[in-house]
């Protein structure tokens, strides 16, 4: 098994120069016949776009105050009615897919380049760099995910970027993990062997040799932890440590509606289905990408 | 085995240190000076400076640290709230119940809704039932702890008037807040059996089994559950852990004055001492639990067992 592996990824790592576009189309051909995970890429490409036209869809300015207009239910003007303030929710769930997206993908991007690092090294090096970075690692996780990041709102204070750094520190030792197991199983392998004998060094075997050949994990982790991230974000907001009005971050939405849901549940319920929709769309497209990228693993 | 515990047991030690070098840190960085904050915008800096120096705020970070350690180790003391002047240890000791029951509430859900559907579906892949589970498991794992907890209370306080919306002191008042933190773990518990199951399931020695003429029932529950189990019980475990998580955003929604609460409210009121203790406590919890999973696993598999001595 071990071996077969090791030979499946040394071949893939010799075919994969010229042909990593030929890879992409590969596992998007595997992925279309996964209904469900492409209509998970069909949400996830309408939200991105309504991120960025946010401006044009949205009907109204998110934050402008319209007191005469407090509490309306769901109507032609106002979709999904307005809230305490007379805002326009509809316009303010569009506007916080920008906030939501950009959490999500930032704070895995934090992760991802953090856990990598961490993962490659302590993978490649092993031995005493490995057993400190791991113990660390340990500590880290010792914690449930959203504790840590709670501590370190409580340390930043409130904010898109704080928010951002919280979340994203708090995911680094999933992927350091993944990357971790991945560097171990390959790093012994023959191609490996080659490029130390023909002198390349350690960095540039990291990153031409091992990272690209555990991409498929990660791409897989990373999926799923943009919902994650998402997730935590919100949650954070819903518990005062993250975004404050008048953003209009969905978690806080989601705070704000709570003092009203007796007599105006539009208030909670659509930015409620806003997160629910967004992860749905994030985790059958991870599940999709899992299986389309390892066709092996699929029974 | 008793060796084997107190290792682990002992093993506990780094990581409380681990942890709680890492929160002291991490507040100490925090904004704010503890003593301006008690003392009010009003006090005078002299009485600002007194109170600081009373309070050993002046000394470098590594000799405060060693002092927090040795109180720890020493009394077990985790010191006094900036806020009550209480002792943190009461405080968290007077609402460690809370979150306690909370946990272990929406565990036994998990385990007792998930484990028995997991299997059911593996046994029935690809039937009706299989599919339906799959469906409201996906969702589980797609709804947040606090958009369904405001859900249930809409539907269940508000509309149907059955169920109390907070507190957490008689049944009913425990229903809801446990069923919203519980959902995400019974869908993840749910699909875990399944796969776990599936995998055990087309192995040789259970064709042998049946071959033998055993019942299915013996087949599904003995042979086939008992060695699916140790990933479940790994699941298990994890989740244990995002329930203490999840306990903070459940005990917000539903006014429950646990430890989560306590953290929160603590946050917001710069009371470092008490967020310091509410997370240890949440560490040294989810430890224990993992300690706990780690000997189920020597029951659940003889082979592991053999590795304890």
């Amino acid at each position: 098994m071990q071996e077969e592996l090791i030979k499946n990824q040394e071949t893939e790592s010799y075919e994969r120069k010229g042909s990593g576009l030929r890879k992409v189309k590969d596992v998007f051909h595997r992925m279309k016949k996964n209904k469900l995970a492409m209509f998970g890429l069909v949400i996830i490409i309408l939200l991105v776009l309504t991120a960025i036209f946010a401006d044009f869809i949205a009907p109204y300015d998110y934050s402008t105050n319209n007191l005469k207009d407090q509490f309306s239910g769901p109507s032609k003007e106002h979709l999904f009615g307005t809230d305490e303030f007379g805002r326009d929710i509809f316009s303010r769930i569009v506007y916080g897919s920008r906030i939501s997206l950009q959490v999500g993908f930032i704070s895995v991007g934090i992760a991802l380049i953090a856990g990598v690092a961490i993962g490659a090294v302590a993978g490649f090096y092993g031995g005493k760099v490995d057993t400190i970075l791991m113990r660390v690692i340990d500590i880290i996780q010792s914690l449930p995910d959203i504790l840590l990041a709670i501590a370190i709102m409580a340390v930043l204070g409130p904010g898109l970027a704080n928010l951002m750094i919280a979340v994203g520190i708090a995911a680094i030792p999933g992927y350091a993990k993944i990357v971790r197991s991945s560097v171990l199983s390959i790093k012994d392998s023959e191609y490996v062997e080659a490029a130390k004998a023909n002198g390349s060094s350690d960095f540039r075997i990291i990153i031409k040799h091992i990272i690209p050949n555990c991409l498929a994990p990660i791409i897989v982790q990373a999926t799923l932890g943009v919902a994650y991230a998402i997730i935590n974000a919100a949650g954070l907001s819903f518990i005062g440590l993250g975004l404050e009005p008048p953003t209009p971050e969905w978690g806080a939405m989601l705070s704000g509606g709570r003092a009203y849901i007796r007599d105006f549940p539009h208030m909670t319920i659509f930015p409620g289905l806003a997160i629910v929709i967004t992860i749905f769309a994030l985790n059958v497209l991870g599940d999709g990408l899992r299986d389309a990228l390892d066709p092996k693993l699929k029974q | 085995m008793a060796k084997y515990i107190v290792k682990r047991i002992l093993l506990l030690i780094p990581v409380i240190i681990g942890v709680s070098f890492i929160v002291f840190g991490l507040l100490e960085l925090s904004p704010g000076d503890p003593a301006r904050n008690i003392l009010g915008t009003n006090a005078s800096p002299e009485e600002v400076t007194a109170l600081r120096e009373e309070m050993g705020l002046n000394d470098p970070f590594l000799v405060r640290y060693g002092r927090f350690l040795k109180d720890l180790v020493l009394h077990g003391d985790l010191g006094d709230s900036y806020i009550s002047r209480t002792p943190v240890v009461e405080e968290i000791a007077s609402r460690a119940g809370y979150t306690f029951k909370l946990a272990v509430f929406a565990i036994i859900i998990a385990i007792v809704i998930g484990i028995p559907f997991g299997i059911i579906s593996a046994v029935k892949q690809y039937s009706l039932f299989d599919n339906i589970t799959m469906v409201f498991a996906l969702l589980g794992i797609c709804m947040p702890v606090f958009w369904l907890g405001l859900l249930l209370i809409l539907l269940f306080s508000v509309h149907l008037g059955w169920l109390p919306s907070s507190g957490f002191d008689t049944l009913p008042q425990m229903i809801l807040p446990s069923i919203a933190l519980a959902a995400q773990s019974v869908s993840v518990i749910t699909r875990m059996t399944r796969s776990s199951m599936l995998e055990v399931v087309r192995q040789d020695y259970i064709r042998t089994v049946r071959a033998k003429g055993q019942k299915e029932k013996v087949v599904i529950m003995r042979h086939a559950l008992g060695n699916a189990l140790i990933p479940i019980l790994t699941t298990i475990g994890t989740q244990f852990g995002q329930l203490l998580g999840g306990a903070v955003m459940t005990e917000v929604i539903f006014s429950i004055p646990g430890v989560g609460r306590l953290m929160v409210d603590s946050i917001m009121m710069r009371d470092t001492p008490m967020v310091m203790g509410c997370i240890l406590f949440v560490a040294v919890a989810f430890a224990i639990v993992n300690l706990i999973v780690d000997l189920l696993y020597s029951f659940v598999d003889p082979r592991i067992k053999s590795q304890f001595s």
